[in-house]
């Protein structure tokens, strides 16, 4: 189980997991619970970079579309094809089987993001 | 919101985790755990819906029969009792203030089912019309609770249902759009077979009090037969999938039932009936089709249809992905030059061009 204090979060409710030069990037579970069943995922390709607040997918349910925001800036290195296949796993798993890219970041780059703490005041507020 | 409205069933919602959502100025449960796993479930053996937001009229007097046909767009006066049918209450310029379904309880003695955010407006017009037609028109909406039964198993479940006794007509003699009095504890409960998901089902009134406890006890004879709470979201894409409209949607003020597909709801040979005058299609006034796409991206509500060069020809009024079909289906009003379907046609997707084909409605049509 990844241990959700190890992750920071963007007001936007996507989560980032940084290790070292790379970062794994999902949705949260409110994100998820929100949204309904996921039904589709768009990822943008691998090489694609962007910056912080920029939209780099989409999430659609069965009643809603998603916008995603980049919670970080950097250029994506791996993307999530078996969430692509099977975007239930964004509901079933979302800090886990559910990410959906991995982006290569420089230092500091999750500097200013939300702790679990702020993350959880921030859905429950 | 503290002008939100909650039906008699609240606690039942809450305490299964319901997640709520504002419609028509009342919160409902729009699901419980997985909108896909309860659509899925109504499909395949049953869901149980709360609907108790809808509207409910009593028209009862000796002009009932007359009032009606004069009121609504239909002929309400050849219905039997002990039937119901579908019918549209018009405006006089013939667009549409709400589709209701209509139910024949005695000679001289109707119900009336609408929509919830119309309920003001379907008020207004019965009771305007209602002037020295010798009837009497009564809201009753808060005095009674609505639940949806639906599903292959819908049948199985309400017999098997304890406290619901003194069936007036045996179960497997019940027709669709037909309806049947009983008791539920020696309290009345109306049994109507009708819905709004495409599969065999029934509509249960009653008492706003009784609710709670019914809720329970068929949740309970159905636990052995498949039975889950649905929300709104699955009854969004059940409806969406039998090409059944939603008024906001596929129905408003500016739309005549002839554009929606609705032309035979109106029988424009009664000798004078609200609307008459002004029900007849408008020259080159966009018409309802279904679209379906491949792929896995749906089209919305307010996208663009559009053709090959980009010229905009209509617009989604519903769409989603079909968690039956596995892929996206919509509803659209586009030009007539364009419904044939001759022409190729594509969903604007926020920007992406998605070639869709016109399709016969509905969608999905259960087996008999």
């Amino acid at each position: 189980m990844t241990d959700l204090n190890t992750l920071r979060y963007s007001e936007e409710h996507e989560w980032v997991a940084v290790d070292g030069d790379s970062a794994t990037i999902g949705i949260t579970d409110f994100a998820a619970d929100a949204l309904g069943d996921i039904v589709f995922v768009e990822l943008p390709a691998v090489g694609t970079s962007f910056n912080r607040g920029d939209v780099f997918g989409e999430a659609e349910s069965t009643k809603s579309v998603s916008e995603l925001y980049a919670p970080v800036d950097g250029t994506v290195v791996e993307v999530n094809d078996a969430v692509v296949g099977d975007p239930s796993l964004v509901n079933s798993a979302p800090f886990e089987g559910g990410w959906l890219v991995k982006i290569s970041v420089a230092e500091g780059a999750a500097d200013g993001l939300l702790d679990r703490d702020a993350y959880v005041a921030l859905t429950e507020g | 919101m503290s002008d939100a409205r909650y039906t008699p069933l609240r606690e039942r919602h809450e305490a299964l985790g319901a997640s709520f959502t504002d419609f028509g100025g009342w919160q409902m449960p729009v699901r419980y755990t997985s909108d896909l796993a309860e659509h899925h479930a109504v499909r395949e053996s049953a869901g149980i819906f709360d609907i108790s937001h809808m509207a409910e009229f009593m028209i009862v007097g000796p002009g009932a029969a007359g009032y009606l046909d004069y009121a609504l767009a239909g002929r309400l006066s050849a219905l039997a009792v002990g039937k119901a049918k579908y019918s549209l209450l018009l405006a006089e310029d013939g667009g549409i203030i709400d589709d209701v379904i209509v139910y024949r309880l005695a000679e001289d003695d109707f119900l009336i089912i609408s929509n919830a955010g119309n309920r003001d407006a379907v008020r207004e017009a019965l009771t305007e019309r209602s002037e020295s037609k010798g009837v009497e028109v009564t809201d009753v909406s808060d005095s009674y609770a609505l639940i949806a039964v639906q599903g292959p198993n819908a049948e199985a479940i309400l017999a098997a249902t304890a406290g619901i006794e003194d069936v007036s007509v045996p179960w497997s003699e019940q027709k669709y759009y037909a309806w049947a009095s009983a008791t539920y504890n020696g309290k009345p409960l109306l049994l109507a077979r009708t819905g709004y998901t495409g599969e065999d089902g029934f509509e249960l009134l009653v008492a706003a009090s009784d609710a709670p406890a019914l809720w329970d006890a068929v949740v309970a004879a159905g636990s052995a037969h498949g039975l889950v709470p649905a929300g709104l979201a699955a009854r969004d894409t059940l409806r969406l999938e039998a090409g059944m409209p939603l008024y906001g949607h596929e129905l408003t003020r500016g739309t005549k039932p002839a554009q929606a597909g609705l032309g035979r709801v109106v029988v424009t040979d009664k000798d004078s009936f609200v609307g008459k005058d002004g029900v007849a299609p408008v020259e080159g006034a966009r018409v309802l089709v279904g679209l379906a796409a491949e792929g896995r991206r749906a089209g919305r509500a307010e996208y663009a249809v559009v053709t090959e060069d980009g010229a905009v020809v209509g617009e989604i009024t519903s769409g989603a992905l079909s968690p039956t079909l596995g892929h996206p289906i919509a509803m659209a009003f586009v030009d007539p030059a364009v419904a044939d379907g001759s022409a190729p046609l594509f969903l604007d997707v926020r920007g992406t061009k998605i070639p869709a084909t016109i399709t016969a409605l509905p969608f999905y049509r259960r087996k008999k």
